[in-house]
């Protein structure tokens, strides 16, 4: 769901040299768009009431859940804190730091292979180049959902299922990245400047991580924050995964929760604390990275 | 996997056709056979440690081995919780189909164990058990994971008769009777929704086909069969057409509720006070208590209400036996804790306090079941009334698959709950025989019609 308010470099099309072509020029101050206005309040409040009720919900007991006016906040908040804390010896700790394991990891070795793999697609010409990256194309269709199975077999060959690989090898290839990372390399990275650096005498390996990775790094951490999204959410690919439920994300381990089968109660209280607490790491990060992006229109202004 | 499912099929068809055998001699004759228990030696070295995992939904399943690993140096288990039945079953034979992945012990519920048997997935133990342990258990319970063989396909767990729960401050309000047959039931319901418009005696769940399963087999019927080396599919059943249609009209007039069980909705007619009665089962006090926490002390147990006045009969919703995978490497040390897991008191005590679980062994009944479950402390009688149900629980023989039967249930009643007409509810029956049938044909087993 935040993947999707994220502000996409690329999507304009390719900037030009000096970056701000593909921005729109931008409105005068001073007028005030009602019709947009009112679109966009309602968009925001769509948005936020899910996470507002959230916040509320979790300052109730499990009584007080089904029985009390839905936005009337109680004084639960730290029982149910205590309560998730103490679910089968803290359970749910061991899930969040398995969860920031799988997307942190997984994040970081994906940008790493999506930033190879795309600034070679984007600078270096050879045979089944158009083929390799229609292919890569064709991944970004596909749902990772779809994919869930076959992994699980291959996998599963090997004998690596219920293990911390099973999730985080999937994961490493993100062709959606891949496929960013290509295009910003096409528009990021002058092909004079590698020439420049190879008549220089540097190596291409120098060239990639002392030159093109920094000029790359905006477009790297926008395919870290969406891949770190993903693996974050993701469900299906650790729900086939895991049996270990010590190796599970947040994810997997709160539906748990919620289905214990028809002859227990569904933990709703701890749930939703769990999933209040789960969101917090996600918004931390995403304030935390912000200044990237600002950095990045900021150098687009200047360059030239 | 054609060639492979008729074959199982055909071992399946055996041992059902065995149940039915068994079932007509009554005398336990041939139960002994092979026994070669005690044949292995329990690893001293612990250089030699036995890893087992196991999965299973029912909490406090972790402290049970703990028990177990406490008392059994060489032997440890590792329990890895499981989402409830459905979920772990379609993981185990995804690990069964993987070749690996799967774990050496199963909690499976028993209507799943006909299908677990035909995909391969659970192993014979009849070798690695005490021949004994069939005497620790009823019948009823011992069929199921037999499937009437000589083979020992799990050792039962608990168990999920019947019973009619309901508030019984509320009947008092408005001077309602408890029902006993399902007419008294329908009027009450009737009375009830005429006194506060609010407020249903019950819901027909169109997602918890569990649960129509056990209404179905209280009033006679049993889904499947076996007859000489085929199966039949008996779902479109009198028995069956008369329990939905009872529900269907109920559901036509409006006087109870049409809404599924489970659901956030449910949850806050328990706590409000709108839903007054639940027919459920003998695991009944610890949902409630989990999800309608203050009606605590106000809620009572019933039998379940009879078709006919003076029948004494119920249905079972729920209820698992624990079984060993075929890709166990040390089946004979899971069958062990199987058995103690199963028919021990020191672990009956913990599946009861723990668990929140209904002991399937009869002894285990006796000795953990002492005082009412704290949600129903206002009712001392609660364990020896449910003892007396327990043993009306009437036959019923579960297909090798289930889970058709079970999905077209939701699909069909899904549909049915929201046309509201009683002629949707004898349709909806008539179609799930049609799936379940049609799907077992195609599937490459031997089918009667």
């Amino acid at each position: 769901m935040t993947a999707t308010t994220l502000p996409a470099p690329t999507a304009p099309g390719r900037p030009g040299p000096d970056g701000a072509a593909g921005r729109p020029a931008g409105r005068t101050a001073g007028r005030t768009a009602w019709g947009g206005t009112t679109v966009l309040l309602l968009g925001a409040a769509y948005c936020l009431l899910p996470v507002v009720w959230v916040v509320i919900a979790s300052t109730k007991s499990a009584g007080e859940l089904f029985s009390t006016f839905t936005l009337a906040p109680s004084t639960h908040l730290w029982d149910n804190i205590t309560a998730l804390s103490d679910y089968r010896g803290g359970l749910f700790w061991r899930w969040m730091l398995n969860t920031a394991l799988y997307a942190g990891v997984g994040g970081v070795l994906s940008v790493l292979v999506s930033a190879m793999a795309g600034y070679g697609l984007a600078k270096y010409s050879f045979r089944g180049k158009t083929a390799t990256f229609n292919v890569i194309l064709a991944g970004v269709l596909m749902p990772a959902v779809v994919l869930a199975i076959p992994q699980y077999l291959l996998l599963a060959k090997v004998g690596m299922t219920n293990t911390y690989w099973a999730v985080l090898l999937p994961s490493i290839i993100s062709p959606y990245g891949i496929y960013l990372s290509r295009i910003y390399a096409a528009a990021a990275v002058p092909d004079d400047v590698i020439e420049a650096a190879r008549t220089d005498g540097a190596g291409e390996g120098r060239i990639f991580f002392r030159l093109a990775v920094p000029m790359m790094m905006p477009g790297l951490v926008t395919v870290f924050l969406f891949q770190f999204v993903a693996i974050w959410n993701n469900f299906m690919l650790p729900y086939i995964m895991l049996g270990n439920d010590k190796l599970f994300p947040l994810t997997v381990g709160l539906s748990g929760l919620l289905n214990q089968g028809a002859t227990q109660p569904a933990m709703y209280t701890s749930v939703i604390t769990g999933a209040l607490l789960s969101i917090i790491p996600l918004v931390a990060l995403f304030l935390t990275l912000q200044r990237f992006w600002q950095v990045d229109l900021a150098a687009g202004a200047v360059k030239a | 996997m054609r060639p492979h499912t008729s074959v199982k099929a055909a071992a399946v068809v055996a041992a059902a056709s065995a149940l039915l055998l068994a079932g007509c001699s009554s005398d336990d004759s041939g139960s002994g056979s092979g026994s070669g228990s005690g044949a292995y030696t329990t690893p001293t070295d612990p250089a030699q440690k036995i890893e087992l995992t196991y999965w299973t939904w029912a909490p406090g399943m972790d402290k049970v081995a703990a028990v177990w690993n406490k008392e059994h140096p060489t032997i440890h288990v590792e329990v890895n919780k499981q989402d409830g039945g459905d979920p772990a079953v379609t993981k185990l034979l995804t690990a069964i189909k993987a070749g690996s992945g799967a774990p050496d012990i199963m909690q499976a519920e028993y209507q799943k164990i006909p299908t677990l048997v035909a995909s391969d997935a659970l192993a014979d133990i009849s070798k690695d058990i005490d021949p004994a342990t069939k005497s620790a258990f009823g019948d009823g319970s011992w069929n199921a994971v037999t499937l009437g063989s000589d083979a020992v396909y799990a050792v039962p767990q608990d168990s999920g008769p019947m019973e009619f729960y309901y508030r019984a401050d509320v009947f008092e309000k408005y001077g309602l009777t408890v029902p006993t047959t399902w007419d008294d039931y329908a009027k009450v319901a009737e009375e009830l929704h005429q006194k506060d418009p609010k407020a249903y005696l019950g819901t027909f769940s169109s997602t918890d086909a569990g649960w129509f399963t056990g209404l179905a087999q209280q009033a006679g019927a049993s889904w499947w069969g076996v007859d000489g080396d085929a199966w039949s599919v008996d779902i479109d059943s009198e028995a069956t057409q008369k329990v939905a249609t009872y529900w269907g009209k109920l559901v036509e007039e409006g006087v109870i509720d049409n809404k599924p069980m489970y659901t956030p909705a449910w949850n806050k007619a328990l706590n409000d006070g709108t839903q007054v009665g639940w027919i459920s089962a003998i695991w009944a006090p610890g949902v409630l208590s989990g999800n309608a926490p203050d009606t605590k002390g106000q809620w009572k147990m019933a039998k379940l209400p009879q078709w006919t006045a003076g029948d004494d009969a119920t249905g079972n919703w729920g209820g698992s036996a624990t079984a060993v995978t075929t890709q166990s490497k040390n089946p004979q040390y899971a069958a062990e804790f199987v058995t103690w897991l199963n028919t021990s008191s020191e672990a009956a005590d913990l599946l009861v306090s723990e668990g929140g679980l209904y002991p399937a062994a009869l002894a285990s009944q006796k000795s953990a079941l002492t005082s009412p479950p704290d949600f129903f402390s206002n009712q001392p009688d609660f364990y020896s009334l449910a003892a007396e149900i327990s043993g009306t629980v009437k036959p019923f023989t579960y297909g090798p698959n289930v889970d058709v039967a079970y999905s077209a249930y939701n699909d069909e009643f899904g549909k049915a709950t929201k046309a509201k007409t009683q002629q949707a509810f004898g349709d909806a029956v008539t179609s799930m025989q049609k799936t379940t049938l049609d799907n077992l044909k195609s599937s490459g087993y031997n089918v009667k019609e």
